[in-house]
């Protein structure tokens, strides 16, 4: 028997994951940009293409599956976290990825978005956001903001709007993050964390529907005023904003409060990002004032919160193990014959 | 003074109380007693939606009726030969099931003034007084005052003695029916094994019933059935719920597929998910979801990955899995749904038994969604009829639903239990790789079942995508193109009719291959119309029995049976639902009877039925 040397595989790259079906968005959408990071990302993960699996609901983001070359099903609208969570929990070494949207993860499918998180399976949500249904052309969403206009509600929506980080947090998620589909690094880096984190990670993307509710997010997006509006959170690091990094956020015991440098607040004083602290978590979550509010908080961008709390699956395969050790394997000719039984000759 | 023992062939004995006497407990006892004994038997527990019911009153009453014989029986008995009443509603409720002359035995405790009032007796009128119960031999036993007695030496309070009243009657009808109480005291022992107190009142209790038997005199003579001339085996008593459980389980263990439960708890058929939960040790995932469409879904999603995905419910939760179900079907994954039917419509009487979710099963979805249907006609049969049903599932690559109910899940009877060398392996072929020559995996090409490959996630190479769009003929890719829509549509349904190549011919249960009359069954009718038909062929009348297990795809030959009959009955408790599909399909002049009443159809009403045809 002669050694042969197996030549090791060649490295996958962004162009292996595309598949041979046209992509079908609009143009402009921002869709495209998040399917090119997560195209990106995967071969960096040195996850094996076959141990891929993509699971979409209804909406213009779940087409998503179709157009990467893993395994994938486009499901039923609002599903897609219900059918995940079947397949996590019986096939644990797969990379389970949801694709969803405000209206699929959060309207019709809110329900099982929640107990999902609680339930902390091994598997990433992406949340894509642009506060319209798009697909059914251009009603409001869950995440739209009050008053809004659109075919379903000439004179103005009335609901108050979902602040879908806060959400997830009251429902115990373990890692949490905000994203944009126009900052190509940002998400690229925040993918990458959730996929690193051990349970349920639900990363939201703020993505541009340029036809139904185009420029819904510019102000965090556009050069101008991104840099007064976003506020990126990078562990240990105070939190700090302004085009020329002079702003920044003090916390008065719980209370925060917007401070300028330049009155002689120094980058000590500021809160100073902690993204296992679940309490700080749940403050930045409702840093959610409309840009159009005086006076009114950035909105934070990156990770909220990563804790760890074993996952679903984790504990599910142990108690199979744990019961087989103690009462051993079943047997079945031993259990259709019962403990009370009788012969008839 | 020893009582005489006369031995009897056939009995039926209802115990009814209010729901919280422990009727159903007390009845089920009873019930493998009799099992161990080795007689025929078949129950029909029938119990409140509510948990505790305002106690005293009618609707609170539970019932446990139990039919047992040294003869084959089939049904759990139109009418009692003994009615236990704890108190006077349960009295009131089944008075009118008791044979003329029956044997009642009445708990006096529960006929006083109170009682009465919530029975809606009038003022003054008490029926264990007023001579109205003659023509019945009436037992008066004070059960309360007799076991306080039995437990006066007992530290417990007065609440938890009287907790134990229904040992008491369990205890004196063991004694009527010449029982050993061994079966009942090793229940005892494993039930209350952590709670001393309650146990030993329990036991002292079930004997001091047995004793009075014995010191009363009350009664002149003791019964005693014979053991029934059931075929020779290995024989257990089972409930319709646990038999469909074990027949997951041998099905999961003989086709090497884990079982993955994806529920929403629903009466009546969350025992199934109770059932399953405690097997872990055969490597079972229950998931108890936040919802029916959680439930389902999840299923679809552990089917995905190569497991055996299960789903339980009952008709709404079933309404909810619509989509679900569609999607499945869309996809072709196997799946199983199954469905303990129960009364509708909406919330409906869930606690009562019906059969009207076969066209919800039939047609209850958006599109042309063909999906296979089994049903289940005993409570043993449960365990044949799920095996049958992962059978078609896995092998034709399909969701496929199982219609039991209310009445078979929660009746028992005597079941010849099999062994693993008994049961035919299910083979189950998964898509490892492309095979040489092969380019590309194509997840829509069929074989000669038009069924299409199972490839799971993990598998190199056979990455794909599948969907709930139309998809493109062998590639799977989304397809709007209308010649493909129309080619698929009609794919999907022949993959459908295609099992019935791969099913067993439709044969009688009796009776002649032409004749007067056909009785045309499905589930829980089976043990009524066997019982009716098989009365009248003993009169002369030329009447068959066919009982079916496939709804969809029907047996090749049911049509050429139909048309072997003169007439055609179709029995169900609904209001014509297997009728309507009969007609659609054979253009048989079929005839219906219909009850829809939240019971089953007794063996004289069908015989009743049956006659009137002819």
């Amino acid at each position: 028997m002669s050694d042969v040397a197996i030549p090791p595989k060649p490295a996958l790259t962004a162009k292996d994951f595309a598949t041979d079906q046209e992509v079908r968005w609009c143009p402009g959408c921002g869709d495209y940009s998040i399917l090119k990071q997560v195209q990106t990302i995967l071969p960096q993960t040195g996850i094996p293409r076959e141990n891929i699996v993509i699971i979409s609901g209804i909406g213009c983001s779940s087409r998503f599956p179709y157009y990467m070359n893993t395994y994938g099903m486009h499901s039923i609208h609002g599903r897609a976290t219900a059918i995940a969570s079947g397949l996590k929990a019986t096939r644990p070494e797969l990379s389970v990825w949801i694709v969803t949207g405000d209206g699929d993860g959060l309207s019709i499918g809110g329900n099982h978005t929640i107990h999902l998180l609680r339930r902390n399976f091994n598997v990433n949500i992406l949340l894509f956001n642009n506060q319209i249904y798009g697909l059914t052309k251009g009603q409001y969403s869950p995440t739209s903001e009050v008053s809004k206009v659109t075919k379903s509600t000439p004179a103005g929506s009335l609901d108050h709007p979902f602040n879908p980080l806060a959400l997830a947090l009251g429902a115990d998620a373990t890692f949490i993050a905000r994203s944009m589909d126009r900052d190509p690094k940002h998400l690229q880096q925040m993918l990458l964390r959730a996929n690193g984190h051990h349970g349920t990670s639900l990363l939201e993307i703020y993505q541009n529907c340029n036809i139904f509710n185009d420029g819904a997010f510019e102000v965090f997006t556009e050069k101008a005023s991104k840099p007064e509006e976003a506020l990126f959170l990078e562990q240990g690091q105070p939190l700090l904003y302004g085009a020329n990094k002079d702003k920044g956020i003090h916390l008065d015991g719980y209370k925060p409060e917007l401070v300028n440098l330049a009155d002689g607040h120094t980058a000590g004083d500021l809160w100073i990002h902690d993204d296992q602290d679940f309490f700080k978590a749940q403050i930045l979550t409702r840093f959610f004032d409309s840009p159009a509010t005086p006076g009114h908080f950035p909105r934070p961008f990156g990770v909220f919160y990563a804790a760890q709390r074993a996952t679903y699956e984790d504990q599910m395969e142990l108690q199979i193990e744990e019961i087989i050790a103690t009462k051993g394997r079943g047997n079945l000719d031993a259990l259709l014959q019962g403990r009370e039984n009788w012969t008839i000759d | 003074m020893s009582v005489p023992v006369q031995v009897v062939e056939d009995v039926v004995i209802k115990f009814a109380g209010d729901s919280g006497d422990g009727m159903q407990l007390t009845g089920s006892q009873f019930t493998n007693n009799t099992a161990l004994i080795g007689n025929d038997l078949s129950t029909f527990p029938d119990f409140p939606a509510e948990i505790r019911a305002p106690q005293g009153t009618v609707p609170g009453v539970s019932g446990y009726q139990l039919h047992f014989s040294s003869q084959r029986i089939f049904t759990p008995g139109d009418n009692c030969d003994v009615l236990v009443a704890m108190n006077a509603a349960a009295l009131k409720v089944n008075l009118k099931t008791l044979k003329k002359g029956g044997i009642i035995i009445v708990n006096t405790d529960g006929f006083d003034n109170k009682n009465l009032r919530l029975a809606n007796y009038p003022d003054g009128i008490n029926p264990i007084e007023d001579g109205s119960l003659e023509g019945y031999e009436v037992h008066k036993i004070d059960v309360t005052r007799l076991t306080r007695e039995a437990l006066k030496d007992m530290q417990l309070g007065t609440k938890e003695k009287d907790r134990a009243k229904n040992m008491f009657v369990l205890g004196f009808l063991y004694w009527l029916y010449s029982r050993d109480l061994t079966s009942t005291f090793s229940f005892l022992h494993d039930k209350f094994s952590k709670q001393p107190d309650i146990l030993d009142s329990n036991i002292k209790v079930l004997q001091a019933g047995y004793n009075y038997g014995d010191t009363v005199e009350a009664f002149s003579v003791r019964y005693k059935v014979e053991k029934a001339k059931l075929p020779s085996g290995n024989y257990r008593s089972i409930t319709g719920n646990t038999a469909l459980s074990y027949g997951l389980i041998a099905a999961s263990e003989m086709s090497q597929l884990p079982i993955f439960l994806g529920t929403y708890p629903i009466t009546p058929a969350s025992d199934i998910l109770h059932e399953l939960a405690r097997y872990k040790n055969f490597g079972i995932r229950t998931f108890q979801a936040e919802d029916e469409i959680a439930g389902i879904s999840a299923a679809i999603g552990a089917a995905y990955g190569g497991s055996l995905g299960i789903t339980t419910t009952s008709g709404p939760g079933m309404a909810l899995k619509t989509e679900a179900m569609g999607l499945a079907m869309m996809l072709e994954v196997p799946l199983l749904i199954i469905n303990i039917q129960r009364g509708g419509p909406s919330t409906g009487l869930p606690t009562k038994t019906e059969q009207s979710d076969l066209l919800q099963a039939y047609y209850g979805r958006n599109g042309e969604s063909p999906i296979p249907i089994i049903s289940t006609s005993t409570p043993s049969d449960c365990f044949y009829a799920a095996y049958e049903a992962v059978r078609i599932a896995v092998q034709h690559m399909t969701p496929v639903i199982l219609l039991s109910d209310g009445y078979i899940a929660n009746g028992a009877e005597p079941w010849r239990y099999p062994q693993t060398a008994d049961l035919e392996p299910i083979k189950v072929s998964f898509k490892k790789k492309l095979e040489e020559g092969e380019l590309q995996f194509q997840p829509y090409l069929r074989d000669e079942k038009l069924v299409r490959p199972w490839a799971v996630p993990g598998e190199p190479g056979l990455e794909h995508r599948i969907g709930g769009l139309e998809k493109e003929d062998i590639t799977g890719n989304i397809s709007y193109e209308a010649e493909n829509h129309q080619h698929m549509v009609k794919t999907r349904q022949a993959k459908v009719d295609k099992i019935a190549d791969y099913i067993p011919l439709q044969d009688l249960d009796s009776g002649p291959a032409e004749g007067d009359v056909l009785v045309l069954g499905w589930g829980s009718t089976y043990g009524a119309v066997k019982s009716a038909v098989a009365e009248l062929q003993g009169k002369g009348v030329k009447v068959a029995h066919a009982h079916l297990r496939y709804m969809r795809p029907f047996p090749r030959n049911l049509g050429e049976i139909l048309k072997s009959y003169k007439r055609v009955l179709i029995p169900e408790i609904n209001n014509g639902q297997l009728i309507k599909i009969i007609r659609d399909k054979y253009m048989v002049d079929a005839v219906g009877y219909n009850k829809i009443k939240g019971v089953p159809i007794t063996r004289a009403e069908l015989a009743d039925a049956i006659t009137n045809l002819l």
